[in-house]
């Protein structure tokens, strides 16, 4: 079997749009609308997803045929949990600034759906590569749309970009331009919205399709 | 002559004409101008000489007043915070307000009515006349320094995701002008809320009077949310000269616009009626609790309902037949409760002086469950009666 099969390039290019976790599957949106203010913290939360769910699904996949049934649950959580530490702990020690930001929602990855959606659903049913492959699709599909979001909620609510300013200071209205930054963009009611934007464009888009 | 106009155009909106792509704009124009004359083919069915587009023109008539007056009051309080009240005349603070008013209207419908034109079109639907009055509304409730980007904003906004999104007029939850108006207020709350967005502080044209940037003017309720007495007398705050949104501060426009809601009998009076009586009883009771310190809770009823957006609301929001309780025993409990709510949340959150806003948005959210419940008690009264 190659490394590259039509199954596998499905598995990983499929969660990045036809059957995307957050505006298809629905699933990760709490932590979708926590952290999406700003675009670092965004980019930083979809990494950790991404890198999570990739491990996991590859642990998962090669314990699968040795876990007994009963307490599957329990030794998925254990795998996560540790991945969960271990990647929280990277972050505190090179990125402190962004886990500050992130708090609790990088210890909350452990309750994502997404992931234990697929360690359920395929890790432990496929042999490591084909289930890395589809960690990996599943945390980069999550990862965009948390990215898209975050760029529009900093663009509009603070008019940086990765704390770069994007919109310029003279047309502020505080310095004599008309310009004030739009504060529901800020709050989760508008990421709401923007994610629903987001599943209404991939539904009109795949309707399209089909 | 309108008729021989209109039917001499139409074969150019026809299929095939060349102006085939406005065909829901010469729809909507119309209708509007004259009385459809598409009848039903087919069943017995009595089509009333009033449609939801001359229930809509009632209801911007009934606004004219409040409107007409705010324009007034801000030529008044511009002239009043300059200190030249006695030298300014009636035309002159009139025509200041006009000047300031009119862009806001102009915005308020270009934006609103070209989405729901261009929708309609895309979607091959007639053209719906409800943006008619929301499109009124709108001004009406945002202070007068508030920039016309951001109405344009939040117009589009509303149009978009409270009503299109539900599936055009009739459909929405809730009310689009108020879901306009809080997403103002929470997107751009230095411009929507405080003591410096009330008045306006430049000249227009000649009018008006240029006031220093440190002039601040803050409405009754302010004051009173802050724990100062109220500047105003309580004629003030009836006649409607205060500080306020452009068309909630005089309560006798408002009464003269409500009377004819109810005589024309578009509005329901059960919900008006609830609406007092839910606030007056809330702010009796806050009265009689007397929580020391906080000036709002003391506040006798009277000002409660003279003040901020009680009246506006609940003459034109409240009863808003789409968004509204639609069984009758339904509207006494919807109305009294956005009363008691809009008190509730004057009173007791300090961040937000206004709380009608808010308390009608929840109620909207409430209707359909209000309802749920009557009607499912009178089918169980039917059934028993019918087993027995």
């Amino acid at each position: 079997m190659s490394l590259f099969s039509k199954e596998n390039r499905e598995a990983l290019i499929g969660p990045l749009h036809l059957n995307n976790p957050v505006t298809v599957q629905v699933l990760g949106i709490c932590s979708a609308l926590a952290v999406t203010s700003q675009l670092e913290p965004a980019i930083v939360m979809g990494l950790s997803v991404t890198v999570i769910t990739a491990f996991a699904n590859v642990i998962i996949s090669l314990l699968r045929k040795t876990v007994p049934n009963r307490i599957r649950i329990i030794v998925q959580l254990v795998v996560v949990a540790t991945l969960v530490t271990l990647v929280s702990q990277v972050l505190k020690a090179y990125a402190y600034d962004v886990s500050v930001q992130l708090s609790v929602y990088v210890g909350l990855i452990i309750t994502n759906c997404i992931l234990m959606g697929r360690l359920e659903a395929f890790a432990m049913m496929n042999g490591p590569w084909e289930s890395f492959l589809d960690g990996v699709g599943s945390g980069l599909g999550y990862a965009w749309v948390l990215v898209a979001v975050g760029f529009v909620r900093e663009l509009l609510g603070s008019g940086t970009l990765l704390g770069l300013r994007v919109i310029p200071e003279s047309i502020y209205a505080e310095n004599g331009g008309f310009y004030v930054n739009n504060g529901m963009m800020t709050m989760p009611a508008m990421a709401l919205i923007l994610c629903g934007c987001l599943i209404w464009a991939s539904r009109a888009l795949t309707k399209e399709q089909k | 002559m309108l008729k021989k106009f209109f039917d001499n155009i139409r074969p150019n909106f026809e299929e095939g004409g060349k102006l085939k792509a406005f065909r829901s704009v010469f729809d909507g124009m119309e209708t509007f101008m004259l009385v459809p004359n598409a009848t039903s083919r087919s069943g017995v069915s009595i089509h009333d000489a009033i449609d939801s587009k001359r229930i809509m023109s009632f209801v911007v008539i009934a606004l004219m007043p409040a409107l007409l007056f705010g324009m007034y009051n801000i030529g008044y309080q511009n002239a009043a915070a300059a200190g030249k009240l006695a030298e300014t005349g009636f035309w002159s603070m009139f025509l200041y307000g006009f000047l300031l008013t009119l862009p806001k209207i102009v915005v308020s419908y270009v934006v609103g009515l070209g989405i729901e034109f261009t929708v309609a079109q895309w979607k091959n639907e007639e053209i719906q006349e409800g943006y008619l009055v929301t499109g009124m509304l709108i001004p009406l409730i945002v202070p007068v320094g508030c920039p016309l980007w951001m109405l344009a904003v939040a117009v589009a906004f509303s149009v978009i995701f409270c009503k299109e999104i539900f599936g055009g007029t009739g459909m929405n939850i809730f009310n689009p002008a108020l879901v306009a108006r809080a997403f103002l207020f929470f997107s751009y709350p230095t411009s929507m809320s405080g003591d410096k967005v009330w008045v306006a502080a430049h000249e227009v044209c000649g009018l008006g009077y240029n006031l220093p940037d440190a002039t601040t003017m803050a409405t009754p309720l302010g004051e009173a949310a802050a724990g100062l007495a109220p500047t105003a007398s309580f004629s003030d705050m009836v006649w409607g000269l205060i500080p306020g949104s452009i068309g909630e501060t005089s309560v006798v426009a408002i009464a003269l616009g409500g009377l004819l809601l109810l005589y024309t009998q578009i509005a329901s009076w059960r919900t008006m009626l609830s609406v007092f009586a839910g606030g007056i009883l809330m702010a009796i009771l806050f009265n009689m609790s007397g929580i020391e310190g906080n000036a709002v809770a003391n506040m006798p009823w009277y000002e409660h309902l003279a003040t901020g957006g009680f009246c506006f609301g609940a003459v034109f929001m409240a009863t808003d037949p789409v968004t509204s309780a639609r069984t009758e025993n339904g509207k006494f409990i919807y109305g009294f409760l956005i009363g008691a709510l809009a008190v509730l949340i004057r009173v007791l959150n300090p961040g937000y002086p206004e709380g009608m806003m808010l308390a009608i948005l929840f109620m909207n959210m409430f209707a359909p469950l209000i309802d749920y419940c009557f009607v499912q008690r009178n089918i169980n009264k039917r059934l028993k009666r019918a087993s027995k």
